[in-house]
């Protein structure tokens, strides 16, 4: 049961004002426009869909968890298994980076606003945790419940590529931002598979992925070494 | 402290309320603004400004007139990632390992105001590389005149214009121009051959800024920025205590 103030930490946490370091990562939609895979907002959405399911699925699977656990005052321990959990199941090195500069992000910006003993036995136990990680206990000490956390973060894995794509492509803003609001039956499901899995030991968390994102990270990160792109991801 | 804190705590996490007070004539209240940094970390300085006005030509003239008395590092927010960084490592001002880049999404304005994250860990990156580094400059990428840097960044701002963009730019304000700690106008060399007038692109630039510090300048004719130097020299030292 969410309480009272967690409306606003789910909103707060997914606004794109939230200035955790997000707008930097195109969460691959930079190598896929580079590719040629996405033209247009057709391409976007089956791209955004794919991702939702893939990355999305995952990151707020461990929101959730981090969420649940964050309630129940997990230890050191439980965090340090959790972040091995999430590295095994991210085999991109590109996207574990990914994921943790994005983490460091909001764990700085999040500590101002929402401080809790979890978070600093987070901290403490991961200086760069990962991003969903970081999110669901922030998400927590606000008193959202494991469902929210997984919301915030599976929205977020869709909503920056999507804003990424309208500045590479000069896409239609308002047609891609419709295409984000069509996924919002997809974004439920995979919130409430999230929380019903919040509870379950790190090691037997589910385990989606998707090796053409991984792929698509990895060739991100070799053509910025060649070339540079704009984004961090 | 922990890992990743970025010294800018000023004590606000004490568990009581600043009055505020709306009244106008009530007695004026303790300056609410930071004070100097700690000691301890980096002095942060912000070049900005639009493309192509000199920013990265001035951020070289400041590593060669500071390099030798300071310990300096710089962060450099292209658009496409490495161009600035290259040409300081290339011009040789600076060692390679002492400059960071930064991706910017494509949005430079966001990274050093809305959301100033990317920055803030290539600062910590060279502090923690060079421990003792004492001015670390941060470039932004080329952008309009409402780009400025946060103060969560930055504790001194320069923003950078030139007289090739036209000598209505000043006038146009914009808190670049009219907030920024100093105000550069660069390439004045070049004043007659683009029919700037100088005398009005200084009054402006006075008339818009109040008591703030304007330098009008010509790298070809002193390349090594001494007047910017000099004003980066005293925020320095206004920083150190007297004595310390």
């Amino acid at each position: 049961m969410a309480g009272l103030g967690a409306g606003t930490a789910v909103l707060a946490l997914a606004d794109a004002r939230f200035p955790g370091g997000g707008h930097v990562h195109s969460g691959g939609v930079e190598e896929a426009v580079a590719a040629g895979l996405i033209t247009g907002v057709a391409d976007l959405r089956e791209f955004l869909f794919g991702r939702l399911h893939a990355a999305g699925r995952l990151q707020a699977v461990f929101a959730a968890a981090a969420a649940h656990a964050a309630a129940g005052d997990a230890g050191r321990e439980y965090w340090t298994r959790l972040d091995a959990e999430l590295d095994a199941r991210t085999p991109s090195c590109a996207q574990r980076a990914a994921s943790r500069a994005q983490g460091r992000g909001t764990l700085r910006a999040g500590r101002a606003a929402w401080s809790s003993g979890a978070l600093a036995r987070l901290a403490v136990a991961t200086p760069r945790p990962h991003h969903p990680v970081v999110l669901g206990v922030l998400a927590a000490a606000a008193g959202a419940d494991p469902r929210g956390a997984a919301l915030v973060a599976g929205y977020l894995a869709v909503s920056g590529p999507s804003s990424a794509a309208v500045r590479l492509l000069g896409l239609d803003p308002l047609a891609v931002n419709a295409v984000v609001a069509g996924l919002a039956a997809e974004l439920d499901g995979v919130a409430g598979d999230a929380a019903a899995a919040a509870a379950l030991d790190p090691a037997d968390l589910p385990a989606p992925s998707a090796p053409a994102l991984d792929l698509l990270a990895e060739a991100h990160d070799r053509h910025h070494r060649e070339k540079g792109r704009l984004f961090a991801s | 402290m922990p890992p990743d804190s970025h010294g800018r705590d000023h004590g606000h996490g004490h568990g009581h309320r600043h009055p505020v007070s709306l009244d106008p004539a009530a007695p004026a209240e303790p300056d609410p603004h930071r004070g100097p940094p700690l000691p301890g970390r980096a002095f942060r300085l912000g070049i900005g400004g639009p493309v192509g006005s000199g920013k990265t030509a001035l951020t070289a003239a400041l590593c060669r007139a500071l390099g030798r008395e300071l310990r300096l590092a710089v962060v450099t927010n292209d658009i496409y990632t490495t161009e600035d960084a290259d040409f300081l490592r290339r011009t040789g001002v600076l060692a390679t390992d002492r400059i960071e880049a930064v991706q910017t999404g494509a949005c430079p304005h966001t990274a050093i105001r809305d959301d100033i994250t990317a920055n803030l860990d290539a600062v910590e990156r060279l502090e923690e590389r060079h421990p003792g580094v004492e001015l670390v400059i941060v470039e932004s990428g080329g952008d309009n005149l409402t780009a400025v840097f946060s103060r969560g960044l930055v504790d001194s701002q320069i923003f950078v214009v030139d007289v090739a963009g036209g000598d209505k730019v000043p006038r146009k304000g914009g808190p670049g121009v009219t907030t920024a700690d100093l105000l550069v106008i660069n390439k004045v060399d070049l004043a007659e051959r683009v029919g700037a007038d100088m005398r009005v692109m200084v009054g402006d630039a006075h008339r818009m800024r109040g008591d703030l510090p304007v330098v009008a300048q010509s790298l070809v004719h002193t390349p090594d920025a001494p007047e910017v130097a000099a004003w980066v020299r005293g925020r320095l030292s206004a920083r150190t205590p007297a004595g310390a």
